[in-house]
């Protein structure tokens, strides 16, 4: 504001005189007076930690994705040739399409089935604040600790669904759930979405909630059924949260490591890597930094996409 | 939007069954963590015994944990990397909000959408290299590793909901009291700072859950066992090789996850705030 800027005209002098307090501000205090100053002192402890934490590992990780930098040896330039390594490895290219089957499926499943918990915790009911609370849990406690006790769940010889399933009478024999890739890649996919589902029903609620009831009296009137009155109804008016909601969690799901980490590390016979698991492989476990750089690198552009869309959306609703 | 239904039959199959079954499948692992946690060694290593139960409730599990590994040292880690880098990430997360929601100047708009874009990246774009930074800065293997990374996170998310929580306060307020002669910094921290603390308070519940849960970083920077957060702890040291000891790893779980539960259920208005404040653009 530009009549703020110099203190001279800022506060009137009648009013210095009836409040003590303000004294003849001291040459800091003009400065913080300027809009510009005062903005550049509040965001430098925030700036300054992004940079040394955030912009500053992300050139260092460009580097290290273009060098042969390993452990305890510093490392040389070596252009693309880590980028060409990863395209001709069988594992990379595998971890390459999990990382998206697990994404789309996963994110599909988790708003499918986020939908329908809010559509149903959109009704009033006894004890809805319990359920709504209780259904957060997986979403809050620990993620490495709750895919724990699934890995139990899913246990060669002691799982838990196992045991029901032969008591049913419906298997005979145990299904190994962990034991090849496509079936350990659905269980991945399973517990992502018991984990990431309450974020959608949670959020999409708070969408749900906005929504005029009117509308929905109007369209009843004018002889819509249900399934009309929320396809035409509802899913339009919802349509901006539930788009953000799915981007954020598809970078979310696109960068996870530790679900998969914890529950197969990759395996059997690294059929279930993701980017994040394989660079860790790479990286920390085989010490190659600099080419598992270049696969966590690999990321970027995926995630690039999705930023610019989103800040495109975003100014186009603005 | 309230829907209205027909019979009780109806409404039994469209609504009470299927939120039953939603209610059960969220909550059964957590079922599954209590159970596991009080069954004896002989009762959990038998295929042929009912799993769901046990008569013979014991808390050996609790004790090895207790007695085997560090578990009280990680608890207390994992509070203190979690109060301080939630503090420190609060605090910058605060100025930087209300700076970009409040002040005039030139590079609003570009920092903003800078603070936008580090809110999107994740922690595994960024480990690798981080790794050599925090070894450069020799604070390797301290909570300090951590506490100064996880704001990486922390600070965009609080920063974002932050700025969000001053647009809503009217700017006229401020006004009023730089009439009556408060300093631009006066009506910063006594009029807009206090009515700002449901925002900070949603803000910082948010970040203190992030924190409790956060894995990769604390694997990667922390490695002697002391040193160790509970999600590291209870996953590195309770397995060995190919041997997990189930009991005590569901007992740490448990242990590990009653804390931000409690947090959680204390403020859950506030946490839906956070959650639902996290994602409006």
């Amino acid at each position: 504001m530009a009549e703020h800027a110099s203190p001279a005209s800022a506060v009137p002098v009648s009013i210095v005189v009836a409040v003590p307090a303000a004294r003849r501000p001291s040459r800091l205090g003009r400065l913080l007076e300027r809009e510009h100053i005062l903005a550049g002192v509040l965001l430098a402890p925030a700036l300054v930690i992004l940079t040394l934490f955030i912009a500053y590992p992300f050139v260092l990780g460009i580097w290290l994705a273009i060098s042969d930098k390993v452990v305890g040896r510093p490392g040389a330039f070596v252009g693309l040739h880590n980028f060409r390594v990863n395209l001709n490895d069988a594992i990379f290219l595998r971890a390459f399409q999990n990382t998206f089957v697990y994404t789309f499926i996963a994110t599909f499943f988790k708003l499918l089935l986020g939908m329908l918990a809010a559509l149903l915790l959109n009704h009033h009911f006894r004890f809805k604040r319990i359920v709504r609370a209780s259904m957060l849990l997986p979403w809050i406690v620990p993620t490495v600790l709750s895919t724990l006790a699934w890995q139990w769940m899913f246990d060669a010889t002691f799982s838990v669904f196992n045991w029901m399933l032969m008591n049913v009478g419906l298997i005979s024999s145990r299904i190994l759930w962990l034991g090849d890739g496509t079936m350990a890649m659905g269980c991945l996919i399973a517990v992502n979405v018991w984990r990431g589902m309450p974020f959608f029903a949670i959020t999409l609620l708070a969408g749900l909630q906005t929504v005029n009831p009117d509308l929905h009296e109007a369209a009843e009137i004018d002889g819509a059924n249900a399934w009309q009155r929320f396809w035409r109804v509802t899913l339009p008016l919802i349509k901006p949260i539930m788009l953000v909601v799915v981007l954020f969690s598809m970078i979310a799901t696109f960068a996870d490591f530790q679900l998969i980490y914890v529950l197969t590390r990759g395996g059997p016979y690294s059929s279930t890597h993701v980017f994040g698991t394989y660079a860790y492989e790479i990286a920390m476990r085989a010490a190659k930094l600099g080419q598992g750089a270049s696969i966590s690198l690999s990321l970027f552009p995926f995630l690039l996409a999705v930023i610019v869309f989103q800040l495109w959306y975003i100014r186009r609703s603005d | 939007m309230a829907v209205r239904y027909g019979s009780p039959l109806k409404r039994a199959f469209t609504f009470h069954i299927p939120l039953a079954l939603m209610v059960g499948a969220t909550l059964f692992p957590f079922y599954w963590m209590v159970v596991t946690s009080i069954r004896p060694d002989v009762e959990l290593y038998n295929v042929k015994m009912n799993p769901f139960f046990t008569l013979h409730p014991t808390f050996k599990h609790f004790e090895d944990l207790f007695e085997l590994t560090y578990f009280l040292r990680w608890a207390w880690n994992t509070l203190f990397i979690a109060i301080v880098s939630t503090a420190i990430s609060l605090f910058c997360g605060l100025l930087a909000g209300y700076a970009l929601a409040r002040l005039q100047f030139r590079w609003a708009p570009p920092l903003g959408t800078m603070i936008f874009i580090t809110y999107l990246v994740p922690p595994t774009l960024l480990f690798i290299p981080l790794g050599d930074v925090v070894k450069a800065f020799g604070i390797g293997d301290t909570p300090w590793a951590v506490i100064l990374t996880y704001p990486t996170f922390l600070i965009p998310f609080c920063t974002w909901l932050l700025m969000g929580y001053f647009k809503t306060i009217p700017r006229e307020i401020e006004e009023c009291a730089r009439i009556d002669g408060a300093s631009r910094i006066q009506a910063m921290v006594r009029i807009s700072f206090p009515l700002a603390v449901p925002g900070i308070l949603s803000a910082g519940i948010f970040a203190f859950t992030l924190s409790w849960n956060e894995f990769l970083y604390a694997l990667v920077f922390l490695s002697s066992p002391q040193q160790k957060t509970i999600p590291i702890g209870v996953f590195t040291e309770l397995v060995r090789g190919d041997v997990f000891y189930w009991g005590p790893l569901m007992a740490g779980a448990l242990l590990g996850s009653i804390p931000v539960a409690l947090v959680y259920s204390f403020f859950v208005e506030h946490y839906v705030t956070a959650l639902t404040g996290a994602v409006k653009g």
